[in-house]
């Protein structure tokens, strides 16, 4: 564990070399692993088929409204038809899945294999092989988004035979970005739970727990814990919660990844959506209802939400990073 | 050359915890010698290897391994020991090739150069012929072979095996000895850790007795059985026709003869009995079944040892 004393210690007793040397091995070799395994395959046909299906079922509402919509393509990801979801309704589901799926095992089962202290005793620092497994699953989480963004897109082409606008792409581009980094966030987790514990199984189990706790539990708590901390007034005589009970429950509900996704994907893709909180009648004084915001305004909408999420995903990774080095290698 | 120190170890303490696994150890290996660190699990034998590597952090003492520091310059430690850890694993969905081109990847090695070294690794340790087949086929044996062949291919100037025995059946043992051998050969200083005490004694020139994180006895296997049995020579005899015990009881250098099963007596001497003992039996009128010098085993000076200490205790 050289990284941890590296910095307590005088100049002289810095650990020496770069920790980068042989991320560029471990990296193609996991991303090799990824991308002929088994697991990526079905979990890619699972993306693709919940995919198709919702852009399938939005192409036939779109044709049948067949609205004088600006941004009649962005509907592509965002409409919804019973039963089906929107698109991104289902990435919300479908993204921690897959960046569990690729993450659970990526140290405890290079213990199992009885592979790690032989990987370790090659010339390279631990660094090297903790950064090399995350962005090679990075790297295979945004192949495949990159692949169906482009097929979406593609079908959208043929389908409705009208191309998007340079705007659509443009936020299209930055939806692919927060899924991206709502991926990553998934996959620190995963792989913290795969230091954390020498079972794969018990691994998958808690980092699937917490998924559905934050994404089932979470916001129904969310909305509780505000009642029962701030009692007020206006919900004992009309039913309807206060402004503080309102704000907490949303700051509340964003220490869910899930909801800062969710969030950035409605400013982004719903150009009319002009803001994520609470919007009092006065502030909406000369504003003209249902006018999109221009494509630099939403971005500032969203940009609280993008670096949050990307800011957890560093924070776990950290968090990892720390466990992984304080680890011994011994089975 | 073969004076060289590769590895100097001074008063190496590990401690977990509250345990202390490994107890102010100091140990020397010279270039070219094949060292055994023998002992229990649970002696603290894995932990100095972790330690010698870099792989764990020390809690005290000091380590120089090919004049670097594990703990502070571990990359070139690496670069030059080659380590085959106890009962070790290759990624199963892989063939013995892509194994190894992935070690040669992480050594740094250039394609051209690995591939050499790869196929040059696997004919020393006879595996060319399964190059190609996926290591989830492969016996312990094999494994453990493939372990052996990474450690050539880095062209190490040391190799430190931890177990390479353990779980073998009798031909894969012998097959694993002597391509330890082979290394020595090749100029290599051998580390090897083991708890089958007979096994190893016959390949190892110096051996360390780990006792509970200390070393216990170290030297070369007849220094030890000299420092430890405290005598030269044992001969067993086997005779018929001839009071024996009178016969063996009359050469004046024998110290101390212990009867056996039978017609066998050992005689403990300073030195080899075996002309004086024969020429004495066949005068008494005996005829000699057996006559032979029996060599020091590790495994009784290690036991020896220990009843000693707890006597002393």
């Amino acid at each position: 564990m050289p990284s941890i004393d590296a910095t307590s210690k005088t100049p002289a007793a810095r650990r020496e070399g770069s920790p980068w040397t042989g991320l560029g091995a471990v990296f193609l070799k996991e991303f090799a692993d990824h991308v002929s395994g088994v697991r990526m395959r079905v979990l890619e046909w699972l993306v693709l088929l919940f995919g198709l299906a919702a852009v399938y079922s939005a192409i036939q509402d779109l044709r049948s409204v067949a609205a004088q919509d600006p941004f009649l393509f962005l509907r592509l990801f965002t409409l919804a038809r019973d039963p089906l979801p929107s698109f991104v309704g289902l990435l919300g589901f479908l993204i921690p899945l897959v960046s569990i799926g690729l993450g659970f095992d990526a140290v405890n089962s290079e213990f199992n294999r009885r592979t790690l202290s032989r990987v370790l005793a090659q010339p390279i620092y631990r660094d090297a092989l903790l950064f090399g497994k995350f962005f090679a699953s990075l790297a295979t989480l945004s192949v495949s988004l990159v692949a169906l963004w482009l097929l979406i897109v593609g079908l959208g082409l043929l389908l409705l035979g009208v191309p998007p606008s340079g705007e659509e792409v443009a936020r299209g581009l930055v939806f692919l970005a927060a899924s991206i980094a709502y991926g990553g966030v998934w996959l620190a987790a995963a792989i913290l739970f795969s230091v954390l514990f020498r079972s794969a199984a018990t691994a998958a189990l808690c980092a699937l727990g917490l998924w559905l706790l934050l994404s089932v539990l979470w916001p129904m708590l969310a909305q509780f814990i505000p009642q029962a901390v701030l009692p007020s007034d206006t919900m004992i005589l009309f039913g309807v919660p206060s402004v503080e009970q309102l704000q907490m429950q949303l700051t509340l509900a964003r220490l869910s990844p899930n909801t800062l996704y969710a969030e950035a994907v409605q400013a982004m893709l719903n150009p009319t959506t002009r803001s994520l909180g609470l919007v009092f009648p006065q502030q909406m004084v000369g504003a003209v209802r249902g006018t999109p915001l221009p494509f630099g305004q939403s971005l500032l909408l969203v940009w609280p939400q993008v670096a949050g999420l990307i800011a957890s995903a560093i924070v776990l990774f950290v968090i990892t990073y720390v466990s992984f080095q304080r680890q011994e290698v011994r089975a | 050359m073969a004076s060289t120190p590769v590895i100097e170890a001074r008063a190496l303490t590990k401690r977990y915890g509250g345990t202390t696994a490994v107890d102010g150890i100091d140990l020397t290996i010279r270039r070219g010698e094949i060292f055994g660190l023998l002992g229990p699990n649970g002696a603290g034998k894995t932990t100095t290897i972790l330690m010698l590597l870099g792989l764990t952090e020390k809690t005290a003492g000091t380590v120089s391994v090919l004049g670097f520091d594990p703990a502070r310059q571990p990359l070139q430690v690496k670069r030059r020991v080659g380590y085959m850890p106890d009962s070790v694993g290759f990624y199963d969905n892989l063939t013995a090739r892509e194994n190894l081109r992935y070690t040669a990847r992480l050594a740094g090695l250039g394609r051209d150069e690995a591939d050499a070294r790869i196929a040059e690794g696997l004919r020393r340790v006879s595996l060319s012929h399964v190059v190609d087949r996926k290591v989830a086929t492969f016996s312990h044996g094999m494994r453990r072979r493939l372990g052996l062949a990474e450690i050539v291919l880095k062209q190490a100037e040391i190799a430190i095996l931890d177990e390479p025995t353990s779980g073998l059946d009798p031909e894969a043992t012998y097959e694993i000895l002597n391509l330890i051998r082979d290394l020595k050969a090749h100029d290599v200083a051998v580390v090897l850790s083991s708890h089958m005490l007979d096994q190893v004694q016959r390949i190892c020139d110096r051996v360390a007795l780990f006792n509970s994180g200390k070393i216990a006895l170290l030297g070369s296997v007849p220094e030890l059985a000299h420092q430890v049995l405290g005598g030269g020579h044992t001969t067993v005899v086997e005779a018929e026709g001839a009071d024996l015990a009178t016969v063996l009881a009359d050469i004046p250098s024998a110290r101390r003869i212990i009867p056996g099963e039978g017609n066998t007596f050992r005689v403990l001497a300073d030195r080899d009995l075996r002309s004086e003992v024969a020429r004495r039996v066949t005068a008494a009128g005996g005829r000699l079944l057996r006559l032979n010098i029996e060599e020091p085993s590790l495994d009784a000076i290690y036991r020896r040892y220990f009843e000693d200490s707890r006597r002393a205790a």
